[in-house]
């Protein structure tokens, strides 16, 4: 097999760049192989869209999966569905959904591989209730580099289970995931926005808000003193009824090149004061298509491009909820002093259904996510003093987000972190990896 | 507890059309067939490799495909081509629609060293598949409803170029043929369609650079072939773009044309 030649990839933010051997398995037949083959460290790549660099593989092997989005089975009577890694989110709801079943945890894109949505054990609007993507995974196939296949799950090898759910993809390459969907009766969301005063209300209306299955709230990052936290609360459940209709595949916009990166900060600030300022202390409840409500970006093809040639970063954090309104306030304090954000906070209370990784990011607490433009070593300076509170919070850092932690603030925030480098294939490594662990190639 | 089978389904398939698939391992077949699983068709799919197919079926089969055989044999092995034809249409009936997907890019610098490369890359794409809608043709005009003979061609067959001109002769060889098929059933109720991709993203081209904006992915090329089905185009490009791409490409006077790297 000759060694192809390496090509440079990067990741949403767009800052972290890699250069590395791509191969692109069409069959499951071909992955088992491309894992075995080469002499360097393998990493599976699905659409790139976690932030940072734990899809990135500098000097290694990316494989990607984009190509392994067959459905393997489907059960419709009971929304059990096995497909290989690359399906992607918004694929599996273009069938599922005319059958009346629904993905039973999303994040804010439906642009994200199962392979990924394991790896990186993703949560969604409705974590309070669900948990995360990894709680409703049945089994996993897995290829080591040795050769070995596995079929893994929480009952079948719980512990090599317990290392790939929201193992960032080291455990050995994610061929398959089997996922229970949740039965929905309409396409439909029900939606209400309401206003937040400040920082205080957010909590108090998330814990109003707890049988609603999917909340979550925007908060402006740049207003400070009395106004600091103000924000618009949104939540949702499935329809009771209505029509079972999928998304439109094609995407409305597109953003053709680097927009200059000032454009963004004060237009969607003022975008945000015109919403703020129209919304009713607690809005009527409206129906949305699903793609209106849970992938409101998805219609915008390469927004990541809106933060111009330099890329972005984005910071998110999880604290307990013992400890969060005062580091919820910290980190908003910061953000409006420094006036860096470009994008609004967002804020969301996890639950308490425990993730199945022992990487897992979210665990009980209140999740605070922040887009920053990359203006360079400010921006870095920010970031840092924006994960000492959440550390110092007894809190954690998304790897998924990440492109900045220190080892220090990892081990800090994953302290279980050798057990998933125990259950590692050493075939296996990516450049998040070397960076929090010392583990240079 | 849920037991798995790829046979398993909820719902009733809308009737849809039986599609004969030669090549069905090919990323862009593979797309096509997706639309017809999707309408609730019955497919049969061809290929060499077995594995492959099967997880092809169990995919357009969970998509709601009303029914799925595949058939493991090297198309371009022509071999008692009479006998083997008959029992893959055996299968599920005679098609409404056949679709002829394979092919291989093969390596123009090899081939121009090597008569084995040269006749292989001319034997499956031209040789075996004219043999194959020979008899598609054969099979097929006996009755009335309507169905379609799809050829997937290429722009590389519109003008001999020094970078591709083995297949290029290939697929120019399968042009004529079709169209000279389609000249023969003008009055039958078969029609024949030639859908000419340009740069398709697929395992075929992996080795290219596929950046720009010439490079589509299958699942275009698939919906223009399903609206060429449809509307009963003779020769559709895909995208569209390359038909004018191609006319000047091919009325490029040779005095231009040989200085390029084409």
């Amino acid at each position: 097999m000759t060694e192809a030649p390496r090509v440079a990839t990067t990741s949403w933010g767009r800052v972290a760049r890699s250069a590395s051997h791509v191969a692109e398995p069409a069959y499951l037949d071909d992955l088992g192989p491309a894992v075995r083959a080469g002499a360097t460290p393998a990493l599976a790549h699905g659409l790139g869209r976690s932030y940072g660099d734990v899809c990135l593989n500098d000097g290694g092997r990316l494989l990607r999966t984009g190509r392994l989005d067959r459905i393997m089975a489907a059960d419709w009577s009971t929304g059990v569905v096995r497909a290989e890694a690359g399906l992607t989110i918004g694929g599996l709801l273009a069938v599922a959904v005319p059958r009346g079943w629904f993905v039973p945890v999303t994040p804010g894109t439906k642009f994200v591989t199962l392979g990924g949505a394991v790896a990186n054990d993703v949560h969604g609007k409705n974590h309070h209730g669900a948990g995360t993507f990894g709680c409703h995974v049945r089994a996993i196939g897995l290829m080591r580099s040795d050769g070995a296949v596995l079929k893994i799950g929480p009952e079948a090898r719980p512990h090599l289970f317990a290392a790939t759910v929201g193992g960032l993809g080291l455990t050995g390459l994610i061929a398959w995931v089997e996922i229970q969907l949740q039965p929905v009766a309409s396409s439909d969301f029900e939606v209400q926005t309401s206003r937040l005063g400040d920082l205080d209300a957010f909590f108090r209306v998330a814990g109003e808000s707890h049988a609603w299955p999917y909340t979550v709230a925007w908060v402006d990052c740049l207003a400070s003193g009395r106004k600091l936290g103000r924000g618009l609360f949104s939540r949702g459940r499935h329809a009771a009824d209505g029509a079972l209709v999928p998304h439109a595949e094609a995407a409305r916009l597109k953003v053709p090149r680097d927009a200059p990166s000032a454009l963004l900060g004060p237009a969607t600030v003022r975008l945000f004061n015109a919403a703020y300022s129209r919304q009713p202390a607690t809005g009527e409840t409206r129906r949305v298509p699903y793609g209106k409500f849970l992938y409101p970006l998805d219609g915008i093809t390469d927004w990541n491009k809106l933060y111009g040639g330099r890329g972005f970063f984005q910071h998110q954090s999880v604290v307990p909820m013992a400890a969060a309104p005062r580091a919820l306030q910290a980190l908003l304090e910061l953000t409006s002093s420094e006036g860096q954000g470009s994008f609004l906070v967002v804020l969301k209370l996890f639950g308490p259904r425990p993730s199945p990784g022992i990487l897992s990011f979210p665990r009980e607490g209140a999740t605070f996510a922040l887009d920053l433009p990359n203006r360079g070593p400010d921006t870095l300076r920010l970031l840092g003093r924006m994960a000492e509170v959440v550390l110092e919070a007894g809190g954690r850092l998304y790897p998924a987000k990440d492109a900045t932690m220190s080892a220090d603030q990892f081990r800090a925030g994953f302290p279980r972190w050798r057990e998933v480098e125990s259950y590692r294939d050493p075939g296996i490594s990516s450049d998040f990896w070397r960076r929090v662990t010392g583990d240079r190639p | 507890m849920t037991t798995l089978t790829p046979t398993s389904r909820g719902g009733a398939p809308a009737a849809g059309r039986t599609v004969l698939v030669l090549g069905a391992t090919s990323a862009i077949a593979s797309a096509f067939c997706r639309t017809r699983a999707a309408a609730g068709g019955r497919l049969v799919l061809v290929g060499r490799h077995e594995t492959r197919l099967a997880a092809i079926a169990a995919d357009l089969t969970a998509r709601g495909a009303a029914e799925v055989a595949t058939v493991t044999t090297d198309l371009g092995d022509m071999a008692e081509a009479e006998a083997r034809f008959a029992a893959m249409i055996a299968r599920l009936g005679p098609p409404d629609e056949v679709l002829l997907a394979y092919g291989v890019l093969g390596e123009q610098a090899a081939a121009q060293d090597s008569a084995e490369e040269t006749r292989r890359v001319i034997d499956v794409n031209f040789t075996s598949a004219a043999l194959w809608l020979q008899l598609a043709a054969k099979h097929l005009v006996a009755d009335g409803r309507p169905r379609t003979l799809v050829v997937i061609g290429s722009v590389a067959g519109d003008r001999g170029r020094q970078s591709n001109y083995v297949y290029g002769a290939a697929k120019a060889g399968l042009d004529a043929f079709a169209e000279g098929l389609a000249h023969r059933l003008h009055r039958t109720n078969v029609k024949v369609v030639t859908v000419k991709p340009g740069f398709v993203d697929t395992p075929m081209t992996a080795h290219l650079d596929r950046s720009g904006p010439l490079w589509a992915k299958p699942e275009a090329i698939a919906s223009a072939i399903d609206r060429a089905v449809a509307s009963g185009q003779r020769i559709v490009y895909a995208p569209w773009f390359w038909r004018p791409i191609m006319t000047a490409v091919r009325f490029a006077p040779r005095a231009v044309f040989y200085k390029t790297k084409l």
